[in-house]
């Protein structure tokens, strides 16, 4: 049969869209490698990961505290969103009235289109003195004085820390974690709630016995996802978290992840050996977003195979 | 059919003028801190000249790569590049205008120019050796006035920064520990405070935290009403941020043409002089004239017509002494 040219036309015009993006990606990295070399040369691969300063003045550069920030940022708004972000799953696939899961779908995928630099603005001028003068000597005296938090919650709260970081973050993973968990709660088949419901069971223990267990794997894997964009998110944080590179054991510190770093340091670093460390960040950092991807990706491909039976 | 001829000869007188106009412009990058002043200063001179100046804000570190790479006609560079730095890239640097940094306090009840304090103080205070605001070296400075006994809460910037540059340099040279542990640069290892990202940042940070004390530009303390300090000069005065002290620091600093004007002007000795102020610095490739001669035309202007304007967005002019030592070097270099 011969085949239609316009078919083989459609058929490369998509195969050199994909292609470019595996070129892009690859370039990408042939650029982060080849313009950190001088500081891979310089520091070498384990040592830059584990060492604690960062002193351009000296020209001693290590990636140990800022991915010590972006691990304690990812790790706290994880915290804080996956059970905001799985409740509001559940309420519009299981429990909202029709009439109201539209409006909530509308009002949580706006809530992803808003730009990063608007939630940096907003945290730096409403919500850090908020978390000063409210919210964080509020958790002091509630939880200051316990043996675990009283090293959590040291010092005089600023507005400036690792914990506004991740509240802002976490506001901004809970709609991609949200609409994630809702397509994958769809998923559940109609019959077999309904064949719970009617053997009467509650509708708590539907979501817990028969949704949940039908959907974590997808779930799981949103949750990853979400954490992908946590580690990768700049603008949100750069304002709010003071670019300190230091490890602290106090969530009312200062601290810097790696992309506050980039983002604050990028523009005016003058020396060959500063800015080829910056870009070795940056290398750091795109490593870790493919491993996190990757992650993802295995427990996706896992819950698809498994429904798709 | 008219009227459709017409709109094409419209559209083509349109884009015949803006292509004319593409052809003559200047490009500039780098330092952030200029560019409100060099971007007025390029409104003006597009409507007296008909040229336009495209300057992009990319950061002193950019403005030095790109004039290094020759992909623009001038860089711009908060700090000043060494003679040999210069000669490596063959580059040639003069002065534009010039900016100051003022520390300000948010202390109850103290306001503007209240507080006095000399270097010595500054730099202990950035080192965390003096924890409180009733510390015995700034109350003997301070006579007038009763300081509380509550712990100084720093703040300086998180980013990198020209702004940073200068006070750190400040401080270095007043300073034997501080340069000694510290160091100065775009962005240092500070040992104590909190970091607020760009002027915006620290001013609010030093607005809103009681006891606090942080560094921004003059134009940020003026603007945002903040309660700048009084700070003692080398030659032993206590002085006020203004027009005139910075024209006086400029006026007693040492600029050299034959180092191609590498100067950090802190700790200047003029009488009235403030001390903690600083030049930005134009970078001119040396193989590329004519571009290099589109620049100086266009800051041989700037210092003829831009004074006033500069005045008012808080840039202090060069004084007449340091523009003519500018010229002179354009002249020496074969492009004015």
């Amino acid at each position: 049969m011969k085949k239609n040219p316009i078919d083989t036309i459609f058929a490369a015009l998509t195969a050199v869209s994909s292609f470019a993006i595996i070129f892009l990606i690859v370039g990408i990295l042939i650029v982060l490698v080849s313009e950190s070399s001088l500081a891979i040369h310089k520091f070498g691969i384990l040592n830059f990961i584990t060492e604690t300063d960062w002193d351009p003045v000296k020209e001693i550069f290590g990636a140990a505290s800022t991915l010590y920030g972006t691990m304690v940022t990812t790790a706290l708004s994880m915290l804080i969103a996956i059970p905001i972000a799985i409740g509001i799953a559940v309420f519009i696939t299981e429990i909202a009235p029709n009439f109201l899961k539209g409006p909530i779908g509308i009002a949580i995928e706006l809530l992803a289109a808003i730009p990063s630099i608007i939630y940096g603005m907003w945290g730096l001028f409403t919500l850090a003195p908020l978390m000063t003068d409210y919210i964080e000597p509020a958790l002091q005296q509630t939880f200051g004085k316990l043996p675990f938090f009283s090293v959590l919650l040291a010092g005089t709260p600023m507005g400036i820390d690792l914990l506004t970081a991740s509240v802002i973050l976490s506001i901004m993973i809970i709609p991609f974690t949200a609409s994630i968990s809702r397509d994958a709660f769809n998923l559940t088949p109609e019959v077999v709630k309904e064949s719970a419901y009617a053997l009467g069971a509650t509708q708590w223990e539907v979501v817990k016995n028969i949704v949940i267990p039908y959907s974590k794997l997808g779930v799981f894997g949103g949750v990853v996802l979400s954490m992908g964009r946590a580690i990768g998110e700049t603008m949100a944080v750069a304002f709010v978290l003071g670019n300190n590179h230091q490890i602290t054991s106090s969530l009312l510190d200062a601290a810097a992840t790696i992309t506050v770093s980039l983002a604050n340091e990028f523009s005016e670093a003058d020396t060959d050996i500063y800015l080829s460390s910056l870009f070795y960040l940056a290398l750091v950092l795109f490593v870790l977003s493919f491993i996190t991807l990757f992650i993802a990706k295995y427990f996706l491909i896992r819950a698809e195979r498994k429904y798709s039976r | 059919m008219k009227t459709i001829f017409r709109v094409v000869l419209m559209l083509a007188l349109v884009l015949g003028a803006v292509s004319v106009q593409a052809a003559d412009t200047l490009n500039g990058a780098g330092a952030s801190f200029p560019y409100p002043v060099y971007s007025a200063w390029a409104f003006d001179y597009s409507k007296a000249t008909g040229v336009q100046l495209n300057y992009q804000s990319i950061g002193s570190g950019g403005g030095i790569r790109q004039i290094t790479e020759r992909t623009v006609e001038f860089g711009a560079s908060d700090a000043p590049l060494t003679p040999e730095a210069l000669q490596k890239s063959n580059l040639l640097q003069f002065p534009a205008v010039m900016g100051g940094v003022v520390p300000v306090v948010n202390i109850a009840g103290i306001k503007a120019g209240q507080m006095h304090l000399d270097s010595d103080a500054v730099c202990k205070i950035y080192l965390g050796e003096i924890k409180f605001w009733d510390d015995a070296k700034i109350q003997s400075m301070n006579s007038k006035i009763k300081l509380p006994h509550k712990e100084i809460t720093v703040v300086h910037r998180s980013d990198g920064s020209g702004t940073t540059a200068i006070f750190t340099t400040y401080l270095s040279e007043a300073c034997p520990a501080w340069k000694q542990k510290v160091g100065a640069g775009t962005s240092v290892k500070y040992p104590v405070g909190i970091g607020g990202k760009g002027n915006e940042g620290v001013s609010n940070y030093v607005k809103r935290s009681d006891n606090s004390i942080g560094y921004v530009e003059f134009a940020y303390a003026e603007q945002n009403k903040l309660a700048y300090t009084m700070l003692k000069n080398p030659a032993g005065n206590f002085v006020a941020p203004s027009f005139k002290t910075f024209e006086d620091a400029a006026a007693s600093g040492d600029f050299d043409p034959k180092k191609d004007f590498n100067l950090w002007l802190v700790n200047a000795k003029g009488k009235n002089a403030w001390p903690i102020a600083g030049a930005t610095f134009i970078l001119l490739a040396k193989d590329k004239k004519d571009a290099s001669m589109k620049t100086v035309k266009f800051y041989d202007w700037a210092f003829n017509n831009g004074d006033t304007k500069a005045k008012e967005l808080v840039y202090i002019p060069l004084p007449k002494a340091l523009k003519d030592k500018v010229r002179a070097y354009w002249k020496a270099n074969g492009l004015y």
